[in-house]
């Protein structure tokens, strides 16, 4: 396909006064509330559902905080004789890089630091972005990092089910046991947030380069 | 099934809208092997697969079964000085019986196991009706919307991930044994970029709608406003 082909204007269901379910791709009239193929909820491209992404955005957040604070696994020898150890994630990061298993260190450091910070950005980035004048390539771009988002997000998950199998696995009773922290739930919590903060946002935005327009009057009329 | 070039800008009919950026397209018949992209944001819109339901039925129930394999069979064994322990997801899950994080484990095996069954179930029962022809039972259409938003939360490859990060964590710790369950999640991880592959939800979609839900508003909508 040419680059001018694809920079040319094009019909959406928006400006035809249709509403596409994004469930299915099914074209109604405005005033259907429910898609009458896979009974998804209808909703127009507006920014007002801009709100949910940022509810879940910031609950995200919170739960971050305290993933980032608490310890995430605390490992106890000899019955707490030999020592109690509570590491946090970023130490747990580097006891791994101390006992040199750089590969599995790396792969911890991605998924539960830089991903997650990674997601906070770009979710914040979209969300003020969309709706906004744009051309082409930008919304290219930003489409593009929607996709990645929404795709790498379940992934932050590992350092959860590393945890949950470990402490599991380890039960070796006086010698030595590995519980999960209270970091262990927030951060879990965090990542479904951010999941669902991800899934709240609406693609169709990024392609909006038009200013806010109030729906209402079309339904009103329509 | 909608005939090419017949479409109706007042009720949508005949139209298709990009998800992912609003971009109106004519449904037309794809045969199979055929992709369908749009012209904007480049999305897949359908991917035909020409029936590809025996396959997606077969994928399923293969999947489920090996989920029922995975939650009671030995899944890792752990060995130290004598002291041995083997444990099977549920025994997973038992071990944390007590306390703050019983929710949690029981999240997470939700997620690993409890939805990825469900899903199989949504699927062969929005699919088994279609496959052979007949009419598809009732709240098919929910199911299988049901089934495609819960694809994100079911996370057995991440899972898979995560016990071989743990494994690597351990090894200097004890012995670990790999046991049948821990196979048994390997194969569903390629069982599912199988299904995958088959997957057409445009597909499906048109073939709920063409063999008549009882919920199909489409002549409703005609009637409605024509």
């Amino acid at each position: 396909m040419s680059a001018a082909e694809t920079n040319r204007p094009v019909p959406t269901a928006h400006r035809a006064g249709l509403l596409g379910c994004r469930s299915c791709g099914r074209v109604w009239p405005l005033s259907e509330t429910h898609c009458h193929r896979c009974g998804a909820k209808l909703v127009p491209p507006d920014r007002r559902s801009l709100q949910a992404v940022w509810a879940w955005w910031f609950a995200g957040l919170i739960t971050y905080i305290p993933a980032n604070l608490f310890p995430m696994m605390s490992t106890r020898s000899l019955g707490g004789l030999a020592g109690n150890t509570e590491s946090t994630i970023l130490e747990g990061v580097v006891q791994l890089v101390q006992h040199g298993s750089y590969d599995i260190a790396a792969i911890v450091f991605v998924a539960s630091i830089i991903v997650p910070i990674a997601k906070f950005v770009s979710i914040a980035w979209l969300a003020l972005a969309a709706g906004r004048p744009a051309t082409v390539d930008q919304a290219h771009r930003r489409l593009h990092v929607y996709e990645i988002v929404e795709f790498i997000g379940r992934w932050s998950m590992i350092d959860v089910f590393v945890v949950a199998v470990t402490s599991a696995l380890v039960q070796l009773g006086f010698v030595a046991s590995i519980h999960p922290g209270p970091a262990a739930v927030s951060f879990a919590l965090s990542v479904a947030f951010t999941m669902l903060s991800a899934q709240s946002f609406d693609p169709r935005l990024i392609w909006r380069g038009l200013p806010l327009r109030s729906r209402t009057d079309n339904e009103g009329t329509g | 099934m909608q005939q090419p070039d017949t479409y109706n800008l007042t009720t949508g009919q005949g139209l298709i809208a990009c998800p992912r950026c609003d971009t109106l397209h004519i449904e037309e018949e794809l045969t199979a092997g055929e992709t369908a992209k749009c012209i904007r944001c480049g999305g897949m819109l359908a991917k035909s697969r020409g029936g590809a339901f025996i396959q997606l039925i077969a994928l399923s129930f293969t999947s489920m079964i090996l989920l029922i394999g995975a939650i009671f069979f030995p899944f890792l064994e752990i060995s130290r000085m004598g002291f041995g322990n083997a444990t099977s997801l549920f025994g997973v899950a038992m071990a944390f019986a007590e306390g703050l994080l019983l929710p949690l484990v029981l999240v997470l095996l939700l997620l690993v196991v409890g939805l990825p069954i469900f899903r199989s179930f949504l699927l062969l029962y929005t699919l088994l009706p279609l496959a052979k022809g007949h009419q598809p039972y009732q709240y098919a259409a929910t199911a299988f919307r049901w089934s495609e938003q819960l694809r994100p939360w079911s996370m057995a490859e991440i899972f898979i991930i995560g016990t071989a990060v743990a494994l690597v964590k351990i090894a200097g710790l004890a012995t670990v044994h790999l046991g049948p369950a821990f196979w048994a999640f390997c194969a569903l991880v390629l069982v599912n970029v199988a299904a995958r592959g088959f997957m057409c939800q445009t597909t499906i979609w048109d073939a709920i709608e063409d063999a008549g839900v009882p919920t199909d508003g489409r002549e409703m909508v005609e009637g409605q406003t024509g």
